[in-house]
């Protein structure tokens, strides 16, 4: 570090030899170049994983039409005669993340309003790192959670559901998205310029009616961008459906049956023994490319949506 | 529109209606309350659930010492724990400098042009993908395409890149954080960009950079999905090899090509057996990684309270 102080006194006067300025300058365009290229490594993982998914589902599509993989409601793909009809995995994708988004919405809601109208700072300040904790549980120990005592408690009160079901694994992610749902909700709400509750407060309003006529109203860009990416956190989760759910593809809506989603059809195929380059193989990059898809569309909303609040205060 | 005068006379009762807007408030405060306490109810009765069905195999030392088994009550968690360790070493030393680095270019580096939004659209995109997604990535890429088979290595390489974007971002959070004073006083003395950021910014910005790789971390440490999608088995019998060995060069990089299983893919494989005895076996297993999660997230905790008190 001796040689990087540029103002050090040298025998005559202050002087800073040219070779040193040259090195200084170079190493300074080089780190611009480097962390730039850090920051392109992001754009290629995107590109890599567009490549792979292309790349395999093309594959998968010269052998099974389009057509009846958008249309068809039957998906078997280790059967000898095999079918692939994404429904079933699209049925089971939409009831689970139904459920879970039935309880995270409403309680995201109301809870994010609590901590941004109505909490004062010392209890915001210990329930935040407490909602935190509930975010960073491993998802396999929610699918555990599911299975063994969520599923078993609910059987008390629906005698016959059966022990793999949409229900449990759907409420419990709704708990599990929970943390997420409130803090971005919450951001978005805090952003709301104190002026405006001020005005509000004004005119007589109570907290109630500040929260839910000049707050939600304000907030409702960075609120639906909330939902759209919790959304789309559901419809990505795997470990609790694939444990608690059963794995097995099934044409329903009804959340009592149990049922595979997208992401635990490619969990289904990557334990089992499938050789690479078959059409089971393949069709796992097909299901990835239609959740890629469905995430990257709730995902842009979300961001635009996001950027829009942050623009407008 | 009357006046406030006309309408107390006409007998409108502020009075009632300052009390049922003061209930609503009580009502909406308490229903915000009861959600939060579900939410803490869930995170107490899942702990407890775990530990005291664990209980049992938590407490036989052996547990954490032995290979898995066939018999239940013999399985123990010793290739999860050293293979989970393995991984995330992998894992930290790929994704923190590189999100480090991308953060630091995105905050202070990078202008306002067409590549920037890319970048940021990119980034806030990776973010929201699903982790198995990385697994399909991981699969058709490192395993099929380059060859590179089940190994420590392409787990971490995986992970990496899932945690990428949380370290991205908090780096830029913790950079945006610092006041421009520091930044102009370190040009004014002559520093050139590299200088104020080698010497001032990152030093500065340090509390947030190493939450946010810790927060990242813990994210990965629980990941079970992307694992099992390049192939990871969870009955594993033997160790990686050592990286520190007897014979010159003393250090051997073998344990990144070598076979492996994590943590939660142990306790998946467990929960997924009939017997019921493997669930009390999933069960310790599950206290273990949540006692490992949790103390992670606790001490990024910690670090953030730290920082924002001094």
């Amino acid at each position: 570090m001796a040689n990087s102080n540029p103002a050090r006194p040298e025998s005559s006067g202050l002087q800073v030899s040219p070779h040193f300025l040259r090195k200084r300058e170079m190493v300074n365009q080089s780190a611009r170049y480097v962390l730039m290229a850090a920051a392109a490594v992001s754009v290629l993982v995107t590109i890599g994983i567009v490549y792979v998914l292309l790349s395999e589902a093309l594959v998968f599509f010269e052998e099974v039409s389009v057509w009846e993989f958008v249309s068809g409601t039957s998906w078997t793909p280790m059967f000898s005669v095999p079918t692939f009809g994404i429904w079933p995995l699209l049925s089971g994708t939409i009831v689970v993340s139904g459920i879970a988004l039935a309880v995270s919405i409403p309680f995201g809601l109301v809870l994010s309003v609590y901590l941004s109208e109505y909490a004062p700072d010392n209890v915001r300040e210990t329930v935040k790192p407490i909602l935190e904790l509930l975010e960073g549980v491993p998802t396999v120990v929610y699918g555990y959670f599911a299975l063994l005592l969520v599923t078993p408690m609910l059987q008390l009160f629906l005698p016959g559901l059966p022990g793999f079901n949409m229900l449990a694994p759907g409420l419990v992610m709704g708990i599990m998205i929970l943390p997420y749902t409130t803090s971005l909700s919450e951001d978005a709400m805090r952003a709301v310029p104190n002026s405006m509750r001020e005005g509000a407060y004004a005119l007589g309003y109570s907290r109630f009616h500040t929260a839910t006529r000049v707050v939600i109203p304000a907030a409702m860009s960075g609120i639906t961008a909330a939902f759209i990416l919790a959304m789309s956190r559901a419809v990505g989760e795997t470990m609790v459906v694939a444990i608690a759910a059963g794995q097995m593809p099934n044409f329903t809506f009804n959340p009592m049956e149990g049922a595979a989603t997208i992401t635990t059809f490619i969990v289904q195929v990557s334990l089992g023994d499938v050789s690479h380059g078959s059409i089971a193989y393949l069709s796992i990059f097909a299901a990835g490319m239609v959740l890629f898809l469905l995430t990257l569309v709730f995902n842009l909303i979300g961001f635009f949506l996001r950027k829009r609040y942050r623009q407008a205060y | 529109m009357n006046t406030l005068s006309e309408n107390v006379l006409s007998g409108i009762d502020y009075a009632s209606i300052s009390r049922k807007n003061r209930s609503r408030d009580i009502i909406f405060a308490s229903l915000g309350i009861f959600v939060l306490f579900i939410a803490i109810t869930t995170l107490v009765a899942l702990f407890l659930d775990l530990a005291m069905r664990g209980a049992p195999r938590l407490a036989d030392p052996d547990f954490y010492t032995s290979f898995p088994s066939r018999r239940p009550l013999d399985a123990g968690i010793l290739s999860a724990w050293v293979g989970t360790i393995m991984v995330m070493v992998v894992t930290a030393v790929v994704a923190v400098p590189l999100g480090v680095a991308a953060g630091l270019y995105l905050e202070e580096y990078a202008k306002k042009n067409w590549f920037t939004d890319v970048i940021e659209i990119n980034v806030s995109n990776l973010a929201g993908v699903p982790s198995i997604v990385y697994g399909l990535l991981a699969l058709g890429l490192f395993v099929q395409t380059f060859g590179m088979g089940e190994t420590v290595l392409v787990a971490g390489l995986v992970l990496a890149l899932l945690i990428l974007p949380i370290i991205i971002v908090s780096t830029r959070e913790a950079i945006r954080s610092i006041p421009s004073e520091l930044r102009e006083a370190a040009y004014g003395l002559g520093a050139n960009q590299w200088q104020t950021m080698s010497m001032y910014i990152i030093p500065a910005a340090k509390p947030g950079i190493i939450t946010g790789a810790i927060v990242g971390l813990s994210r990965a440490i629980g990941e079970t999905a992307p694992i099992i999608t390049i192939g990871a088995l969870s009955f594993i019998a033997f160790l990686p090899q050592s990286p520190i060995t007897g014979d010159f060069p003393f250090i051997s990089f073998e344990w990144l090509n070598s076979g492996f299983t994590v943590m939660p893919i142990q306790m998946f494989g467990w929960v997924s057996r009939p017997q019921a005895d493997f669930q009390i076996t999933a069960a310790a297993a599950g206290v273990v990684l949540i006692i490992m999660t949790l103390a992670m997230n606790a001490l990024a905790i910690y670090i953030r309270y730290r920082a924002r008190k001094s």
